[in-house]
């Protein structure tokens, strides 16, 4: 077999791995947006946050240590203890949830009925305020975050693809455990959405606000729901990335690669994020493969995400899974 | 008519001492956005470097140091409005360390104009080593260009000095700052005979699979990081995780802090990076930073910074701009200096071991001198390597020079170009 087509199945087992980080991210935005129509902007300062208050947690971190010792003149910055990882995840899912309830009380019950570009904007503010109180709350330093994912090369996928092909296969222990959470991630959002009594109440929200409201819906319950639930995808997606680069304000930039992955798969499918994002990943890493690195000069895997979702695009403006919306006069 | 007396002894006190003149030293600091978390320990660096002198020592030569604080946030228009909003504080601001590429381009004719010198030590545009045509511009000790002789020149000396046939990979940031090594890299691989393979990496550098897949492929023998921010970390992780020997991996001097391999925990043991001073907290200065500063509640930021790799950096900063006034104090028989004559302070500093060593940082930095041709110094460096087990970066070797034949002949053309296009007549 050519080693061009070895290498390219390689990168091609990559791209997928990489999409399904991608869809991690995408996945918050497409809850939010399903059921209030806004257009999250604050999401990948969400997955920060969230990823932050983990490691903050884990390593026993006085929360706004910094603020205290300035007005108290103390010098405080750790509890002296360390949590387990996964009482600490069920801890950072707490403070997500009291943040959800945060953000529906204090902006969104107030902007009910206003248009979705003031929504908007409003996530923008969000997300400024986000990462400044992360940053007060937890510091500004690169943190390490460790919850037991192993990472580096898959010795047996290594050894299985070498005796069949005489080259061994890259394949990041990390992305196949982000696989397999993805993986089973999707599949409870489906089953909570489909068969609970809430995940129906909140595709009812999703149709129609006002009808959801006249059957005895409770608008507020939902939202805070929808907003918790995306704040755990955040943290889900906060823990793959932060685990790779370590736990920095830069996170916050992540949302920039679901961006292509919503535009192809839709806004309003959870099942499109993931497709868009194993596109987006795939298509990527094979052109920046094939045509970008060796006829380019390399670097071309950002923007030609968004060349790959503006062809989809054109020919599907709602998006591989989104909903087409026809409005009659 | 005692408190008259007493009211008019001090009026007369008043008007017979000197007007109360300071030295105004600006930190553009950048404290918040993604890559507070090295801005952070530089600024408390430079600033406690100077909190020391005007404690122990009443500021320099008598004259207390009014630092000026303005949070940029690494961002070059912001860093602007501070040049702009600061430049005549106090009475008026001795000197810039601008630190960052983007705010130095911007900052080099505003500055010419206004006539105060920066200092862009290890950054910003490198053909300003040239003082005839840069003549309010500084970059010593070193520069990028000797930063990636500094790199070849220790895979030479590892390699017995033939590095003809091997494979060298740059993996950089796809921006002005990550290419500013390649035509150096080019004249060193023609020079040397090395293969240099270029790998790009878009801002930010979260994502790099592609270029570590290609590396794992083509097997370089040696790769050359010229990363910031997170991009550090990622490439040393992606390395970690195609098992690349980290021996093998040297980073420029901004991908060469404790942050950097922090997230790869003890699997980047062993990674190595360039620098132009000397790492950890063991000398005597750091003792009296202890405790006229620390101590004492009067450190920039939390005083946890202390011996970083990045603190020591702007110690050093603010080390070469207190010699670079005191210099300037001594030519001009003056303790309250202006921005021109803080200029010619720069312009004839050396820095000597004998000087370090009397400062409490003996070996801290390379021994250089300042001139008005040459306002980058003597092009020296080392290389630093993490330690995991200890936790610190170590210097591995002593400091060496940079290709002067290369590198000269890269800042005259480059300086050249700039003077004709902005119409500058080269000379002392």
């Amino acid at each position: 077999m050519p080693e061009q087509f070895i290498w390219g199945m390689e990168v091609f087992l990559n791209g997928l791995m990489a999409g399904v980080l991608y869809a991690l991210v995408a996945l918050g935005f497409v809850l939010i947006f399903k059921a209030s129509g806004i257009f999250n902007f604050a999401q990948g300062v969400l997955a920060l946050f969230a990823a932050l208050t983990l490691v903050g947690i884990m390593e026993g971190q006085v929360p706004f240590s910094h603020l205290i010792n300035a007005v108290f003149g103390t010098d405080v910055h750790y509890f002296g203890w360390n949590v387990p990882a996964l009482g600490a995840i069920l801890l950072t899912m707490v403070v997500m949830v009291a943040l959800a309830w945060a953000v529906n009380q204090f902006i969104f019950r107030h902007l009910v009925g206003q248009e979705p570009i003031i929504l908007f904007m409003a996530t923008i503010g969000l997300a400024y305020f986000l990462e400044g109180f992360g940053d007060m709350m937890w510091g500004s330093d690169i943190k390490k975050l460790d919850v037991g994912l192993p990472q580096g090369i898959n010795s047996a996928i290594d050894e299985v693809t070498y005796n069949i092909f005489g080259y061994g296969f890259f394949i990041d222990n990390l992305d196949l455990w982000a696989t397999l959470v993805a993986a089973l991630l999707v599949i409870a959002l489906v089953l909570f959405a489909q068969f609970s009594k809430h995940g129906r109440a909140m595709r009812a929200v999703a149709d129609d606000h006002q009808a959801a409201l006249s059957v005895g819906i409770s608008l507020k319950f939902i939202w805070v729901m929808v907003w918790s639930l995306a704040g755990f995808v955040a943290l889900v997606a906060g823990i793959m990335w932060g685990t790779k680069s370590g736990v920095q304000f830069s996170l916050s930039l992540i949302a920039l690669k679901a961006l292509p992955v919503l535009m192809l798969g839709g806004f309003t499918s959870i099942p499109g994020a993931i497709v868009g994002g194993l596109i987006i990943g795939v298509g990527e890493k094979l052109f920046e493969f094939l045509i970008g690195a060796p006829y380019l000069g390399g670097a071309t895997e950002i923007w030609f995400a968004y060349v790959l979702a503006l062809v989809f695009l054109v020919f599907r403006p709602q998006g591989l899974f989104g909903e087409k919306i026809i409005e009659r006069v | 008519m005692r408190q008259k007396l007493m009211t008019a002894a001090a009026v007369a006190m008043m008007a017979a001492s000197p007007a109360l003149a300071e030295l105004t030293i600006v930190d553009t600091s950048y404290r918040t956005g993604p890559y507070a978390a090295n801005g952070i320990p530089f600024s408390d660096g430079y600033q406690d470097y100077f909190t020391l002198l005007n404690e122990r020592d009443g500021g320099i030569g008598g004259e207390m140091i009014n630092l000026v604080e303005c949070e940029t946030g690494y961002n070059t228009e912001k860093g602007v409005e501070c040049y702009e909003a600061t430049k005549n504080a106090g009475d008026g601001a001795l000197v810039y360390q601008p630190l960052s590429t983007g705010i130095t381009y911007q900052l080099i004719p505003k500055a010419t104009a206004d006539g105060i010198p920066l200092h862009t030590m290890g950054y910003g545009r490198t053909s300003a080593k040239n003082g005839e045509v840069f003549k309010w511009v500084f970059n010593y000790p070193a520069n990028y260009w000797d930063g990636a002789s500094h790199a070849i020149t220790h895979i030479l000396n590892e390699n017995g000095g033939d590095i003809s046939g091997r494979k060298i990979a740059l993996v950089y940031h796809n921006s002005a700052y990550g290419k500013e090594p390649i035509r150096t890299l080019e004249n060193l691989a023609e020079k040397h005979g090395f293969e240099l393979t270029l790998l790009p990496v878009d801002h930010p550098g979260q994502e790099q699979k592609s270029q570590w897949l290609q590396i794992r492929r083509e097997k370089p023998d040696n790769v050359i990081m010229w990363g910031w921010g997170v991009m550090n970390q990622v490439a040393i992780q992606e390395a970690v995780n195609i098992r690349f020997p980290m021996d093998q991996f040297i980073g420029i001097w901004w991908s060469g802090s404790e942050n950097d391999v922090k997230p790869a925990g003890d699997r980047a043991d062993g990674y190595k990076a360039l620098t132009f001073h000397n790492l950890g907290d063991d000398y005597p200065v750091y003792a009296d930073i202890q405790e006229h500063v620390v101590d004492t509640g009067k450190a920039a930021g939390a005083g946890d910074q202390v011996g970083t790799v990045l603190y020591n950096r702007g110690m050093y900063a603010a080390m070469l701009a207190a010699e670079a006034v005191k210099t300037a104090q001594e030519m001009h028989g003056v303790t309250a200096i202006s921005a021109a004559q803080m200029r010619d302070g720069m312009e004839n500093l050396e820095m000597t071991e004998e000087k370090m060593a009397a400062l409490g940082l003996p070996n801290f930095g390379p021994e250089f001198k300042v001139s008005c041709e040459n306002h980058g110094g003597n092009g020296f460096g080392a290389v630093s390597q993490w330690d995991a087990e200890a936790g610190e970066f170590t210097l591995i070797t002593d400091y060496y020079q940079s290709d002067q034949e290369i590198i000269g002949k890269l800042v005259a053309e480059d300086s050249a170009q700039f003077a004709e296009e902005n119409g500058i007549e080269p000379g002392c």
